[in-house]
């Protein structure tokens, strides 16, 4: 099958609407007759939910938590990019187009892109009329900050938590719904397959996470968001339950998987500590507005900090190696992600990793604080050289703009980061790959849509940031609602879908004799064995540098890895009860396919791009020199793959990416 | 140094099991390990053995989904002040230490296994109105068309960092709701967004919250100190305001 974008034709700016004029629509009497299931209620899901509730579809919404308030979205720190100029700095619908154009490295695709930065304005207005409280100026307008990779100020936020803000809106916009029956919510379920019908997405199974019931739910369009495959990694800043099988499941019943090798490694993360970690934390990119990453400039030092007999905050001034700010004068400590990634691995492996592991270095607040607390004392008429009174006012500024994130740092290092610089490194955050879509978010499975992380569309080979919030309201909110209306205008008069056919008969079977296999499988290890072995292999082989060697050697182990967790995986209890290691026995085993193909992607890619990078690709000389290479020849395109039985068989296809409205060039953020 | 500890935890087949305490041995517990991977050995520990893991809520691990709750020791997410279960750390315990580990209890919240209990009721008091009534259009005022207090912006934004998690109810001697109704119904108060609506939310979501079997408050504030996330008593005491003129008005 071949692919198609399906993108509108006509000048860049007027296609959205263009296409909006149009598309057939669904009338409000007949939108009562038409079921629509959406997976997951993050930002993308839940948004999405709402609007079609509100639109007068019947809806079903699912989510393996307790409460669709708590999807992983509700983690987000930092912020949402819009273009709204309300700083006066330059910014406009082109400008976020061509930040999120370059920052992805010229691996979106252009008209997805435009439309995201010409509905973020729309977002903030909606989500400050449903009483989303954004940070805001003495003179009660909103506040605004700036993020990784572009020279504005166009980030909303609510201190470090704009994420949760966010989802609550969704989750309330979802509330009215279900209190008035237009969204039937489904907590702690969690979907096990699509079911198509005549070649259609006509509804899902799940399994019921608290009785162990495999139940079937049809309905006329199936949307996907269930957000990343981070935890692929296992390592990873994702939420435990995060996964892949909705996404999985859907690509083995016909739905290509898009980049699944554009991964994000986010630059601030609080260091691994040791072999019992379970999970990592992220820390808000926007702590990079104020706080200056550095290792030391001499290995003593390095020596001296690690035995504890300097402390780092005593380093002089020029002994300490401000790394980015040194590589890239232009942005500084503002490169976006992947840049940034790699510039703390290159310093930790040339030794100077500033903590035990010698895999960290520092995020220091110092001269944040002192130019605030200045500030401060200033506006309010004190002494601006007492040194204690400027630390304290810079200390309340900080806290006021980060408070939650310092005092997670603190709980879980224990040491404090208003008086000590934090330790941070990468750790795996964000899957800018995910299903392939069309234009109208539709995958290659007619009637099957996925949006936000779960899908591939809008950030390229590298993912900006303050951008993930915006793509997931705008799929939900401004996106979705509208296309999938185009295509359910066909479906007006099919009247309800039945379950009772052998459609969901045999994906039913399927599932239940998977869930059979693991609770009698008689096998000695834990699903974490494997979990954690898996993750070892991607981080070690498939991370933040890659190589050919390195990548066939992933492919061979993962083979091996899943072989043996079929044969040995050890899953205790029944299925009619709660039961969280079958859960997510069932996650692994799709973690260890998609890891494969993952690895076989990352291999296919001959060139380094934002997160993918290859050691064999790199810039040999001139101002760039050590930087990633892209191949824009070779490899501009999307590589799509079509399920074949195992992931070795899968099938590329390539959808060639056009850019008519913004030259391709070398990332340069220097 | 590495600990050895004692856990009497909770174990409870499904809803309708009694239930009882039953004791469990750790060693070599790292300090820097968070409470809930102490939780994750002890669990690796009984698959190995061939012995059933104890069910617990837990998802995002950086204290902010709501997910996980656990009674330790007598006291809502545990000793620690300011944070969830998850993000409690081992350091707050001695080697030799026992630790109790129970669910969140109120007839609100009833078990479903183990330490996991059912909050559904917390979604139902928002379904009966816990949001603004406007719909998706992308044709909204402009957000800054409205300014808002930067006091009352903020004061909103504390209210709505509440996460749901509970622990107000498990903390309090008559299982009140109080603290986590108060929070919305203040978030929604204070912004001018909210206000049109304000009479029939407040109203119908304390309807909700008595309906679904959650005491009464007694100003007792147990709930403001194991508040994970600091929400103020002072949104209860809003809400009584709210609450109060919105039944002479209705």
């Amino acid at each position: 099958m071949a692919l198609d974008s399906k993108i509108p034709k006509g000048p860049i700016k007027d296609k959205w609407t263009d296409y909006k004029n149009n598309i057939d629509l669904v009338n409000p009497a007949n939108k009562r007759n038409i079921d629509v299931i959406v997976v997951g209620t993050g930002l993308a899901g839940g948004s999405a939910a709402a609007t079609l509730a509100e639109l007068g579809y019947n809806v079903k919404a699912f989510c393996f938590q307790d409460s669709p308030r708590r999807a992983h979205s509700i983690a987000a720190q930092g912020g949402i990019n819009a273009a709204k100029n309300y700083q006066g700095d330059g910014d406009s619908t082109y400008r976020l187009f061509y930040d999120t154009v370059k920052g992805g490295d010229y691996r979106s695709r252009e008209a997805n892109v435009y439309r995201l930065a010409e509905v973020s304005a729309n977002i903030i207005d909606q989500c400050v009329a449903q009483g989303v409280p954004f940070a805001r100026e003495y003179g009660g307008l909103l506040d605004n900050r700036s993020f990784g990779g572009v020279l504005v100020s166009r980030t909303f936020y609510a201190a470090g938590q704009t994420g949760q803000q966010l989802l609550l809106g969704a989750y309330s916009a979802m509330n009215r719904q279900i209190g008035r029956g237009k969204i039937k919510m489904y907590n702690r379920h969690e979907m096990l397959d699509v079911v198509k019908v005549d070649g259609k997405a006509r509804g899902i199974i799940t399994r019921n996470l608290i009785t162990g019931e495999i139940e079937r739910h049809s309905a006329h369009a199936v949307v996907l968001g269930t957000g990343g495959y981070g935890n692929v990694f296992f390592l990873s800043t994702n939420a435990m339950g995060s996964n892949v099988t909705a996404a999985w499941k859907a690509h083995k019943r016909g739905a290509y998987f898009a980049n699944p090798c554009y991964t994000q490694i986010h630059p601030t993360c609080i260091p691994v500590s040791g072999d019992h970690q379970s999970k990592l934390t992220l820390m808000s990119e926007s702590l990079r507005n104020d706080g200056r990453i550095w290792v030391p400039k001499h290995m003593k030092d390095v020596e001296a900090i690690k035995a504890g007999t300097l402390k780092p905050k005593d380093l002089a001034e020029e002994d300490r190696d401000y790394y980015l700010e040194r590589r890239y004068p232009a942005f500084g400590n503002l490169v976006p992600r992947d840049v940034a990634s790699r510039a703390a691995k290159e310093r930790c492996d040339a030794g100077f990793g500033v903590n035990a592991t010698g895999e960290a270095v520092f995020l220091d607040f110092a001269s944040a604080i002192t130019r605030y607390g200045k500030e401060q004392a200033h506006v309010k008429g004190l002494n601006e050289n007492d040194a204690a009174l400027v630390k304290k006012l810079g200390q309340e500024v900080v806290k006021n703009k980060y408070g939650n994130l310092f005092q997670m740092y603190e709980k879980i290092v224990d040491q404090n980061p208003y008086e000590t610089p934090m330790m941070i490194y990468p750790a795996v955050h964000y899957t800018m790959g995910g299903v392939w879509v069309d234009y109208n978010l539709m995958t290659t499975v007619p009637g099957l849509y996925c949006i936000g992380e779960a899908n591939f569309s809008d950030h390229g080979a590298n993912r900006l940031g303050a951008s993930a919030l915006m793509q997931g309201l705008a799929d939900g909110y401004f996106v979705l609602p509208y296309t999938i209306g185009d295509y359910l205008s066909d479906d007006i008069r099919t009247g309800p879908i039945s379950t009772d056919t052998k459609e969901f008969e045999e994906a039913e079977k399927e599932v239940k004799d998977r869930l059979n296999f693991f609770v009698t499988n008689e096998g000695t290890h834990s699903v974490d064995y494997f979990h954690k072995k898996l993750g070892k292999i991607m981080w070690n082989k498939v991370g933040m540098s890659r190589n050919v060697k390195g990548l066939t050697e992933a492919i061979s182990e993962i083979k091996e890895l899943r072989a043996q967790f079929w044969k040995d995986v050890k899953v205790p209890g029944t299925n009619e009860e709660y039961n969280e290691e079958l859960a997510k026995a069932g996650r692994v085993a799709d973690f260890l396919e998609l890891g494969e193909l993952f690895a076989k992607d990352a291999l296919n890619r001959e060139e380094s791009c934002g997160g993918h990078f290859r050691e064999d690709s790199v810039e040999l000389d001139g101002e760039q020199k050590g930087e990633a290479l892209r191949d824009d020849e070779n490899f501009a395109y999307v590589a799509a793959w079509e399920y074949n039985g195992e992931p070795s068989d899968a099938v590329l296809h390539k959808e060639q990416l056009e850019f008519n409205d913004i030259e391709l060039k070398q990332r340069s953020y220097k | 140094m590495n600990m050895n500890l004692t856990l009497k935890i909770w174990r409870q087949k499904n809803a309708s099991d009694k239930g009882s305490m039953v004791d469990y041995k750790v060693t070599d517990i790292s300090p820097d390990m968070s409470f809930l991977e102490m939780l994750d050995v002890l669990n690796e520990q009984l698959i190995n053995k061939g012995e059933e893991p104890v069910a617990f809520d837990h998802d995002c691990r950086e204290g902010i989904c709501g997910m996980c709750s656990l009674y330790i020791n007598g006291e809502a997410h545990g000793p620690d002040r300011g944070i969830t279960t998850c993000q409690l750390h081992m350091r707050m315990f001695k080697d030799g230490d026992t630790i109790t580990i129970e669910p969140f209890r109120a007839t609100a919240f009833p078990v479903v296994k183990d330490l996991i209990v059912d909050r559904s009721s917390f979604d139902r008091i928002q379904h009966a109105g816990g949001f603004i009534s406007v719909n998706t259009s992308g044709n909204t005022i402009d957000a800054n068309a409205i300014p808002v207090n930067k006091h009352d912006a903020d004061d909103a934004f504390s209210a709505a960092t509440c996460i749901g998690c509970g622990a107000c109810v498990a903390s309090c001697k008559n299982s009140s709701a109080m603290l986590f109704v108060g929070a919305k119904v203040s978030q929604f108060a204070l912004l001018p967004q909210g206000k049109v609506e304000a009479t029939d939310r407040v109203l119908n979501m304390v309807k909700q919250m008595d309906e679904e079997g959650f005491g009464n408050c007694t100003n007792t504030g147990a709930c403001e100190v194991e508040c994970p996330k600091g929400i103020s008593l002072e949104n209860i005491a809003r809400m009584n305001r709210e609450y109060l003129a919105a039944s002479l008005k209705g």
